[in-house]
């Protein structure tokens, strides 16, 4: 019944859909999240429990649910692309007012079965928004201020409401990803000057009115050592914990750092670290190929998409997962602030995973749909 | 279709510089993970180890002490203790607090504790609480849950098994003061450790202490220990058997009663300390247990000095004792012979000065074995005056006097022997005669302690340069110069020698001597000695008129000192001894009693000849490893703990 549907709007019938499927981007997806199956084996002594199981159900529901994702036309997915933005800001008000307190900050829903971060969902949201709104622009639009000016503000909103909660890092890569999607619709050159700009300007004033755990978060960074015992210690550890890993790591389930509990959160944001430890450098950078890979998959399908709605919304979905590994992985080094990101796919926890895997649906649909005309763009060219 | 090229093609070189630029990233992220594990790998290595491995300190037991017959002075007993693991417990505050509702704990111990807690290592253990009864062992083992950080350790203790009897030489134990803590001995910093703080056990405290062993344990972030990776036993400390007999010392203590006062006995013949006793005495078990400030200060304002070791620490003038080296040294000069007989008309004049003979009446024409067997002064004014302040001290020193005694005890005093130069020096006065003649009596400035007088009478006796010692062995090893032949000679002439032997026999064996009525009554063996009587304090002319002389009118702080020395057998000397009696009256009449009986006791114990079982029975198990040790205190009584104090 609903193939049929399906098969009247596009054209496509399921057989063809399926055929159209990336099948080796799923494979990919289905070898990190083993990797982190392993890892979360690893984080609980070499059991199943309590994570890596979880992991793997989630895994695979979320598997699911980005096949069928991928199956919905695309043009449906841009209809339904400014309501579910709507949505996920709601979602946002709401935990601003309701939400779970965690860390000191207001994140969560709790929905029983896992909790919901609206702010991680509105990524992927944002990335949707902004492609529907600039996949009929044209060039010259796209040097036209006032049309920029919605989406700056479809930016702009989620990130202030992210920042209320406080989460100063999920709001930055929100930023990071809408002007992501700006910046390959073609905002000019003159333009990303000026925000640049402005941006290092306002960072000095940004910094004075950031919490007191951020600020410390920004200075810990800056020196690991100021404050051993305190914040300062997480990052110390997790470099003892990967330098100690040497070329070829301690061996799975080997990893002194990890199991005898000087590593933090080795299950969560600490996990690449715990990898790192035991699998060493060779394997490290394995993963870390493995999951840029995954990036690289998502540019490729943007590049072969013909439509520019499709297009923009792979590239904000590939930066999107990008940002998640550079943060994580350059936090776990001590390259940036700790922010409490995860690695996607192969630490625990379903939010993040859910989100990702919904992103990944829609990249899938992109790609699937590659060669669907959408009605509107090209008229407004023509 | 070209505007749709344009946008395309943009999209295009963006997406691709993009990608050219996360690429960069990804690279600084792999490059950074090729800095911190190719290059830096060795130091974050080093680390990662130090964080995963914690040494922790195993105590070696603290080596015995024994008497000569290898009975025990002092010894380890098992010790229940409560420790507090600083890193095992969020709040120690808190931890302590549920800790003295179940075992009292004064604010003064919880106040220490925490400073301990602060100043140490966190995982280094600090003691609360020591010598824990079943009851409260029991009601802590219950309450562990509540108690993080709370260890029960088996630890041992010092015991002093005849604490009083020998208290002054085998000293005690303690904890170490701030100032030892200097780092050079790991051990120290344990928890509840003890080192010698007094007596033989702080002279030999590193011989006893042993080197403490090491332990590697494999510790998680919290501390707790996951597995032992290794195991290096310490060095126990080394038994020490001491020249001491145990049942001697504890006749001279008992002979002394409740005087304030002094008696040494010495294997004349090599130095070998037999008897070291001083009354009053104290228990030193109480300062390993704790002591309470009461006591303390019972003992330190106690007038008779409890605590002093008045053998080795106390100094008295040597009154009469000290004649026979101003005889010698004016025999060594040539200014006297044995047989020159001086006038004692009961005073001497020098200059506008008067000075007098203990007898008023006078001896007549003594010579010298006659002026020692009678103690008279003005004898010894005369050959002190011919000889010279100078000349005698030289033979003092000869004789042990005015030098360190080098005995193996802390605190022992060298006391003074003046000279010329010396009273130049100090006083900023030159010498006059009629000090001499003080002198020569063994009053005025001079000042030996009982130790020193028993090592002058053994150098009298044997003619040998014996010097006072405790140790027998060391770990089983026999220490140097038990023999007579390892001392070397005095270097005074034997005949001179021989005459004051004479005169110190006739003291005590001849009708007239000064120690007559404290002769060995019974056949056999006989005793030399001599007298000595010194005043605490000036006698006016005044009180001297009034006739005002008999001691025991006098308050107990002003009555003169008694003193004794001598040796026996007189044929072939192998004990001396030196008694003083503070405050005591006459040296006669109160010290020479004293010594008689407890050289008889010597001879009838004859120490010496017994067997020395020390290597055969007390210093195997000593010297054998550490394990048969460990297996024999654990072998101890251990009483049940009762059913219903067992944890649910």
């Amino acid at each position: 019944m609903i193939a049929r549907r399906l098969h009247r709007e596009t054209g496509m019938g399921l057989p063809e859909k399926l055929w159209n499927t990336s099948w080796s981007f799923v494979l990919l997806l289905c070898l990190v999240a083993g990797v982190g199956y392993a890892m979360l084996f690893a984080a609980a002594g070499g059991n199943a429990e309590p994570w890596a199981g979880r992991h793997a159900i989630r895994f695979g529901f979320s598997l699911v649910i980005m096949l069928s994702i991928a199956m919905i036309d695309i043009r449906l997915i841009l209809r339904l692309a400014w309501p579910a933005y709507a949505a996920g800001i709601a979602l946002l008000l709401f935990v601003d007012l309701h939400g779970a307190v965690g860390k000191g900050a207001q994140r969560w829903i709790d929905l029983g079965v896992l909790q919901l971060q609206p702010s991680e969902l509105m990524k992927v949201l944002l990335s949707l928004a902004l492609a529907a709104y600039l996949h009929r622009a044209s060039w010259e639009r796209m040097g036209n201020p006032l049309f920029l000016l919605p989406a700056l503000a479809a930016i702009a909103l989620p990130v202030a409401l992210v920042l209320r909660q406080p989460n100063l890092g999920t709001a930055l890569i929100i930023g990071m990803v809408g002007a992501t999607v700006l910046f390959v619709a073609g905002l000019r050159w003159w333009k990303i000057g000026l925000v640049l700009g402005s941006v290092a300007i306002a960072a000095p004033i940004a910094y004075e009115s950031l919490h007191d755990y951020q600020r410390a978060r920004i200075l810990t960074f800056l020196n690991p050592e100021r404050d051993p015992l305190g914040t300062g210690y997480h990052i110390i550890q997790s470099k003892i914990a990967l330098g100690s890993g040497g070329m070829f790591g301690k061996g799975w389930l080997q990893g002194t750092q990890a199991h005898l509990n000087f590593l933090p959160e080795k299950q969560t944001d600490f996990v690449f670290t715990m990898l790192a430890e035991e699998w060493g450098f060779a394997g490290a950078i394995s993963v870390l190929g493995l999951l840029v890979l995954v990036v690289a998959f998502a540019f490729g399908m943007a590049l072969r998409c013909r439509h520019q709605f499709g297009r923009l919304l792979a590239v904000g979905i590939g930066v999107n997962f990008f940002l998640y590994i550079f943060v994580n992985v350059a936090m776990v080094m001590g390259l940036i602030p700790v922010g409490g990101v995860p690695l996607p796919l192969i630490s625990h926890g379903g939010s993040a995973m859910i989100t990702v895997m919904f992103g990944f649906g829609l990249l899938m649909s992109v790609h699937v749909h590659r060669d669907v005309e959408i009605e509107g763009a090209r008229e407004e060219e023509a | 279709m070209k505007r749709e090229n344009m946008r395309s093609k943009v999209f295009t070189r963006r997406v691709l510089m993009l990608a050219g630029g996360k690429l960069v990233l990804a690279g600084l992220l792999g490059g950074r993970l090729y800095q911190l594990q190719v290059l830096e790998s060795d130091r974050y290595a080093t680390l990662a180890e130090e964080n995963r491995i914690s040494m922790r300190l195993l105590a070696p037991p603290r080596g015995r002490i024994l008497d000569r017959h290898g009975e025990p002075l002092a010894f380890n007993r098992l010790n229940y203790r409560a420790l507090l693991v600083a890193e095992q417990t969020a709040d120690i505050g808190a931890t302590l607090e549920t800790f003295s509702q179940l075992v009292p704990l004064s604010e003064a111990e919880r106040a220490r504790i925490e400073r301990e807690a602060r100043r140490r290592r966190r995982f280094v253990p600090v003691l609360v609480r020591e010598h824990l009864e079943w009851d409260d062992m029991a009601k802590i083992e219950v309450n562990a849950p509540d108690l993080p950080g709370i260890v029960i350790d088996v630890g041992p203790t010092r015991v002093y098994p005849h604490g009083e009897d020998v208290a002054h030489v085998v000293g005690y134990v303690g904890p170490p003061a701030e100032s030892d803590l200097t780092g050079e001995d790991p051990l120290l910093e344990l928890p509840g450790i003890r080192i010698g703080r007094a007596g033989y056990e702080r002279t030999q405290d590193l011989a006893l202490r042993g080197r403490a062993g090491s332990q590697q344990l494999e510790v998680n972030a919290v501390g707790r220990v996951i597995r032992e990776l290794s195991r290096h036993e310490g060095t126990p400390g080394q038994d020490i058997q001491l020249t001491l007999d145990l049942g001697l010392q504890q006749a001279a203590i008992e002979r002394l009663g409740d005087d304030s006062a002094a008696a040494v006995v010495l294997d004349a013949r090599n130095g070998e300390v037999l008897a070291l006793a001083t009354t009053p005495s104290f228990d030193p078990n109480l300062f390993v247990t704790g002591l309470s400030a009461d006591q303390w200060r019972a003992w330190s304002q106690n007038r008779r000095a409890p605590l002093r070791n008045k053998a080795t620490a106390g100094l008295y003038s040597p009154g009469s004792t000290f004649k026979m080296l101003v005889g010698l040294a004016a025999l060594e000069a040539n200014v006297t012979t044995p047989n020159e007989r001086i006038s004692c008309p009961g005073h001497m004049e020098l200059g506008d000065q008067r000075f007098h003979c203990w007898k008023r009446a006078g001896h007549g024409a003594v010579n010298l074995r006659e002026a020692i067997k009678s103690s008279c002064d003005v004898y010894f004014y005369e050959i002190a005056r011919r000889v010279g302040i100078d000349r005698i001290a030289a033979i003092s020193r000869r004789f042990g006097l005015g030098v360190d005694p080098e005995i193996e005890l802390p605190g022992a005093r060298s006391g003074l022997i003046p000279t010329r130069d010396w009273k130049q020096r100090v006083h900023r006065v030159p010498w006059q005669v009629g000090e001499t003649l003080v002198h020569g009596i063994g009053q005025g400035f001079t000042l030996t302690s009982p130790l020193q007088l028993a090592v002058m009478t053994a150098r009298l006796a044997t003619g040998r340069a014996v010097k006072p010692h405790l140790t027998r062995t060391v770990g089983g090893v026999l220490r140097q110069g038990h023999r007579a032949e390892d001392w070397p000679g005095l270097g005074i002439a034997e005949r001179h020698l021989r005459a004051m032997r004479e005169a110190m026999w006739a003291v005590v064996n001849e009708q007239g001597g000064t120690a007559y009525s404290s002769r060995f009554r019974e056949d056999g063996a006989t005793m030399a000695g001599k007298t000595g009587t010194t005043q605490v304090r000036r006698i006016s002319m005044a009180e001297r008129e009034r006739g005002l002389r008999r001691q025991q009118d006098l308050p107990w702080e002003w009555r003169d000192h008694a003193l004794f020395v001598c040796y026996a057998p007189t044929d072939r000397p192998v004990y001396a001894c030196a008694v003083v009696v503070e405050h005591g009256g006459g040296g006669s009449a109160v010290a020479a009693p004293i010594a008689r009986d407890i050289l008889l006791e010597a001879l009838e114990r004859r120490p010496l000849e017994q067997p020395t079982h020390s290597p055969p029975d007390a210093l195997v198990a000593m010297a054998g490893p550490l394990g048969s040790r460990a297996n024999e205190e654990s072998a101890l009584p251990v009483p049940p703990i009762p059913p219903d104090s067992e944890p649910p």
